[in-house]
């Protein structure tokens, strides 16, 4: 059983007052977007053994959303941050790395 | 024979005699028994049938890995099967019967299996009931049903009349175990100021060493003990608990403690059983040992016990298992019984041990009493059926001739000690093989790892591999420092008292006695008691190629059911090896999984039982309905009335009266339930315009508009009336199951995607009652309490408006679910009931009455309105239902619409909403499918339709339903086929789903 840091209310809330949003960072397309975008979209996710991005909400607590990066094999939490983001933030890039040097995860590194 | 003894006992209270019933037999023993000591205290060696060959079994051990004593503890309501007898504390009336044996223990007719089990061997059950087929139904499987199992199952109508509960706490450090080791690990880090939960399973402290004696800083180990304990109780900052077992270790720090509150005191107030949901920094698992049986023929015969059990037994009970016990052993640990048992008067013929070099220090104590010592040999088989009577004697380095019979009545074995690795193992905490004490434990470089990466659980003492006291010390005292400081104690100090070193001669592995046992003792050379495991199933599995341990526990049952292997493990998993001439390291162990012994359903559940399992929702009117005698149905956590029965009625004929007043007058529905979200901000409009299908941010206001909602994928999610109450404010009126869901779909988007948007959305469902008045006197109704204008000119259809209803603030919305005249009534939910009296009241000379949640339903499938859940089932698209009209063409964007753009989306062969009316008036069968011609690659009917709504319309007084038809709305008129399973076919014609009024001229006046 988990437990994350919420980064709004502060609480180091337990896994059974969050709710798992799946895979973070993923771009919206809509109307206009071609075929095999809004497939990527809509269904292409990460299935990593080591550094994953999830959403997860906070949802018997504040009802805040928020991102975790963390560690599929071991549940080693490197970080979590406020949703309002496009692109993990360059603090919680660097804990990661001072874990796992040389991860990789989509496009980000 | 087993007996008491004349004194002795360090747990027992000879004071108190303690009455309890094995098998109807009046027996009694002493405060402080466990049943198991009890009960070889009244010679009943004999406690249980093993699972597959009924051989007769006794107790083994003294402690939690007892495999044989397992009984049916209690009855009625109070019955548990597969009780250990070795962790039930004795009470007075405790009652209990022996298993898996009929007609009698004594006398046991499946005792045949033993003289089939050349026909029983390794994997039986998979090979033998493969064929014939049909056998499996009718032969097969109502044989195993009937002698499978070890306990009874309680009566079906018995309900467990003791309460549970929970305990949440958070600690530092958690020390689990209460012996020397888990005591000073947790001196160590209480003295460093920390929060420490200290955990024992048993009802005593202090674990083996008092039992094998050896001094602690100069003293007893009793007294290092009792000043350690009485100091612990001193630190406000340190927690103890007795009886309470560390059942599991989990993610981040989660432990679960089971706690065994009452059971040993049955009619003391309280819950029995207490589940310990601990989250901790730091976990120190001192749960020390469990000794090894050792592999010989007739190991498994009453009377034969592990060496440790046997001291056990006459150090804390006072019983002794016999009059002249036989000691085998590979190791120096065993020699402590028989010098014990000597001590105590009684006699060791011998002490085999199988080492041709012998023991140390202790071996010559030993001798040194005049115990005989005989190195380099073994068991070649006990002799004996229901007890043992005496022990053959062979080389160890042979293959079993016997050099010498020696008669005793109880045989003391020891394989050497593994550490109780367990708590470590369950949250990924890795093991090494240590050759020279030939044992799995803890590898201190790859422990659990918690949410930052680090370990989280140290082993201390015996459950680490420190078996000589010294070590056990010090190693506590380190545990327990590095814990502390780990958990952000800079000060802890690792110091340690001395203690005895005994130098103990290596222990040598012995896995099979003698090491070149033939196939007939090995088929009585049991691994694996409760299962029924022998060494000859172990390498038959190796032969058929189960060479993962996994896979050879799986064929053979070696470590399965409720000891796990256990005593089992390693002994099973070394023969494997050898079998497969690879290193013991090379095959692992078996996967550790919680809990460590199995707890109560009822620890498990707590207080989450009956009325509290699940939380109810109740409408403010919820007590009125209930006072009407309405029959409830459960939406979501709603309890809301299906119908209002009278005397004498069906719920069908309530139904149908319900629908007939609503059509003919008027009748009211709690519309309570139904999701209110309040989206408000300058940026609402757009956002709704996201989240429906249709355009909102063009409602006016005080308008409504009916809106559909589709998830990213284009799949209709919900739906519902939305009004515009200002200028940026909305009401969003959500399905009764959906409003949380909705509300956090919303947040979702808000949150994460349109987070510069300004928009607030809040659920206030529950602030507000709602008020279906439906029917044509409904206005009349209202006028008749008066207050605002509820004429067509002043609020039209579709349309709302805030006034007053005879002094009650209420918001009145004109919309309508069953095509009737309508008002839907919105009021503080504190003022709910107040304002429906006052309905009932002004309806009566109309005949006014509540109507259910059927009547609602069959009143919108007259009118041929969709529900969701029933026409959606997550792969319902709105064009599907034919609501083309409510997906807005001019919007560039809402959630749903590039999926609904998909190939498979536009497909013209997709299923659509129609009509249907059986040709004879019956009901359709609900969920029926309408089949095509021909066949399917399966060889099954071809489909082209199902049924999603059926009801009985009162109003037309014939069978109505919707349903998703190929081509449908093409097909107007066409006859198609619904086979039941009932064996009928109906035969259905397609019609436009709107049944009753279908210009809506009755909701519109």
């Amino acid at each position: 059983m988990l437990t994350l840091h919420c980064p709004y209310c502060g609480v180091h809330a337990d896994e059974t007052e969050l709710a798992s949003g799946g895979e973070a960072h993923l771009k919206r397309f809509g109307p206009g977007a071609s075929d095999e975008e809004f497939e990527g979209y809509l269904f292409m996710r990460e299935n990593p053994k080591g550094v994953h991005f999830e959403r997860w909400r906070h949802a018997y607590g504040c009802g805040k959303w928020f991102l975790a990066a963390r560690c599929t094999n071991t549940l080693e939490v490197f970080g979590t941050y406020p949703a309002q983001t496009t692109e993990p933030p360059q603090h919680v890039r660097d804990a990661i790395s001072a874990k796992r040097p040389g991860w990789k995860w989509r496009e980000f590194s | 024979m087993s007996t008491r003894l004349a004194k002795g006992g360090r747990l027992v209270n000879r004071g108190r005699k303690v009455q309890f019933s094995f098998n109807g037999k009046n027996l009694s023993g002493f405060e402080g028994d466990t049943l198991a000591s009890a009960l070889l205290a009244n010679d009943q060696m004999m406690v249980g049938r093993s699972f597959k060959y009924h051989r007769p079994r006794g107790v083994v051990a003294a402690g939690a890995e007892e495999p044989n004593g397992l009984v049916n503890l209690g009855e009625g309501n109070q019955l548990e099967p597969n009780q250990r007898v070795t962790t039930t504390e004795l009470f007075d009336g405790l009652s209990c019967t022996s298993q898996n044996h009929w007609p009698s223990l004594e006398f046991d007719i499946g005792a045949v299996n033993t003289y089939l089990s050349r026909f029983l061997p390794a994997g039986f059950y998979y090979k033998m009931f493969m064929y014939p087929r049909a056998f499996w139904k009718h032969v097969y499987e109502p044989f195993i049903r009937q002698s499978a199992g070890l306990g009874r199952a309680p009566d079906a109508h018995a309900r467990d009349q003791d309460t549970y509960e929970y305990f949440h706490i958070h600690a530092d450090v958690l020390v689990i175990g209460g012996g020397v080791a888990g005591l000073q690990a947790a001196l160590t880090a209480g003295r460093a100021g920390l929060r420490v939960v200290l955990m024992e399973q048993t009802a005593a402290w202090g674990g083996r060493a008092v039992v094998d004696g050896g001094t602690i800083a100069g003293k007893p180990a009793q007294d290092f003990v009792d000043a350690a304990i009485s100091e612990l109780q001193g630190m406000p900052n340190v927690h103890l608990r007795l009886r309470c077992m560390g059942a599991g270790v989990y993610d981040h720090g989660y432990v679960l403690g089971y706690e065994r509150v009452n059971d040993h005191a049955p009619k003391q107030a309280g819950p029995r059983h207490r589940l310990w949901k601990v989250r901790t920094a730091q976990v120190i698992s001192a749960t020390g040992a469990i000794e090894r049986p050792l592999s010989f023929a007739g190991n498994d015969i009453p009377g034969v016990m592990l060496a440790g059990a046997v001291r056990d037994y006459v150090v804390n009970f006072g019983v002794s298992i016999g009059d002249r016990t036989v000691v085998v052993t590979n190791n120096d640990d065993a020699y402590r019984t028989a010098i014990v048992l000597k001590e105590q008067g009684l006699s060791v013929p011998a002490i085999i041990d199988a080492r041709a070099s012998g023991g140390g220090a202790l071996a010559d104590q030993a001798r040194a009493l005049g115990i005989r010592v005989e190195n380099g040999r073994a068991i070649a088989k006990v002799k004996g059926g229901r007890r043992v009577t005496g022990v053959a004697i062979c080389a160890q380095a042979g293959e079993g001739a016997v050099l010498e019979e020696i008669a005793c009545d109880a045989v003391a074995m020891s394989g050497g000690w593994s550490p109780v690795v367990h708590l470590w193992s369950h949250c990924g905490g890795k093991l090494v093989w240590d050759a020279p004490k030939a044992m799995f434990r803890p590898n201190p470089d790859a422990p659990p790892t918690g949410a930052d990466g680090q370990g989280f659980v140290i082993c201390a003492g015996a459950a680490n591999g420190a078996f000589d006291l010294a070590e056990v010390m010090r190693d506590a005292a380190q545990a327990g420092a590095q814990a502390a400081r780990a958990a952000g104690a800079s000060n802890a100090s690792d110091a340690a008292p001395e203690a005895d070193s005994v130098v103990e001669a290596p222990l040598e592995p012995v896995w099979l006695m003698p090491q070149g046992a033939n196939i007939k003792l090995r088929m009585k050379s049991w691994l694996d008691f409760q299962n029924d495991v022998k060494v000859a199933d172990v390498q038959l599995a190796a032969r058929e190629g189960f060479e993962s341990v996994e896979h050879a526990k799986r064929y053979t049952t070696l470590g399965m059911a409720t000891d796990q292997g256990k005593l089992s493990n390693i002994n099973g998993l070394a023969i494997l090896s050898d079998a497969l001439g690879q290193p013991i390291p090379q095959t692992g162990t078996t996967t550790f999984r919680p809990p460590y012994t199995p707890i109560s359903m009822g620890a498990i559940a707590g207080e989450a039982r009956g009325k509290i399992f699940q939380p109810i929702r109740r409408t403010p009117m919820h007590a009125w309905h209930e006072a009407q005698g309405a029959y409830f149905e459960p939406v979501g956590q709603w309890r809301r009335p299906y119908c209002y029965p009278r005397s004498g009625e069906t719920h069908g004929q309530a139904v149908s009266r319900e629908i007939r007043q609503v059509r003919n007058s008027v009748g009211m529905l709690d519309a309570s339930t139904l999701g209110k979200l309040v989206v408000k901000g300058p940026d609402a409009g757009r956002f709704l315009d996201m989240m429906y299908t249709n355009m909102m941010s063009n409602l006016a206001v005080g308008k409504c508009r009916y809106g559909l909602m589709c998830s990213e994928n284009g799949f209709l999610m919900d739906d519902g009336v939305v009004a515009r109450i200002d200028e940026d404010t909305w009401l969003c009126h959500t399905t009764t199951g959906g409003a949380d869901r909705i509300h956090a779909h919303m947040e979702d988007w808000l949150q994460c995607e349109w987070w510069d948007w300004n928009v607030y959305v809040t659920n206030v469902t529950e602030q507000l009652a709602q008020i279906a008045v439906v029917g044509p006197n409904a206005r009349k109704v209202l006028e008749k309490l008066g207050g605002m204008d509820v004429s067509k000119e002043a609020l039209p259809f579709m349309q709302w408006a805030d006034g007053q209803l005879d002094g009650i603030a209420v918001r009145i919305y004109r919309i309508s679910f069953s095509g009737e005249l309508s008002y839907e009534i919105a009021v503080d939910a504190g003022q709910g009931q107040a304002l429906w009296d006052k309905l009932q009241a002004a309806g009566a000379e109309f005949g006014v009455m509540p109507y259910g949640t059927e009547a609602l339903h069959v009143l919108r499938a007259e009118k041929g309105f969709i529900m969701i859940g029933d026409e959606t089932d997550g792969t319902v698209i709105p064009q599907d239902l034919n609501l083309h009209w409510a997906i807005s063409k001019k919007k560039t964007d809402f959630l749903g619409k590039r999926a609904q753009e998909r190939s498979h989306m536009a497909d013209p062969n997709r299923w659509r909403l129609v009509g249907l009316e059986t040709l004879d008036g019956s009901v359709l069968p609900d969920g029926a499918y309408a089949v095509a011609d021909g066949h399917n690659a399966n060889g099954q009917r071809n489909m082209q339709g199902r049924v999603t709504s059926t009801y009985y319309s009162p109003t037309l007084d014939r069978g109505i339903a919707m349903g998703l038809v190929l081509h449908g709305p093409e097909r107007m008129g066409e006859v198609i086929d619904f086979p039941g399973t009932d064996g009928k076919v109906y035969k259905a014609r397609i019609v436009d789903p709107v049944f009753f009024d279908k210009d809506g001229e009755k909701q519109n006046v």
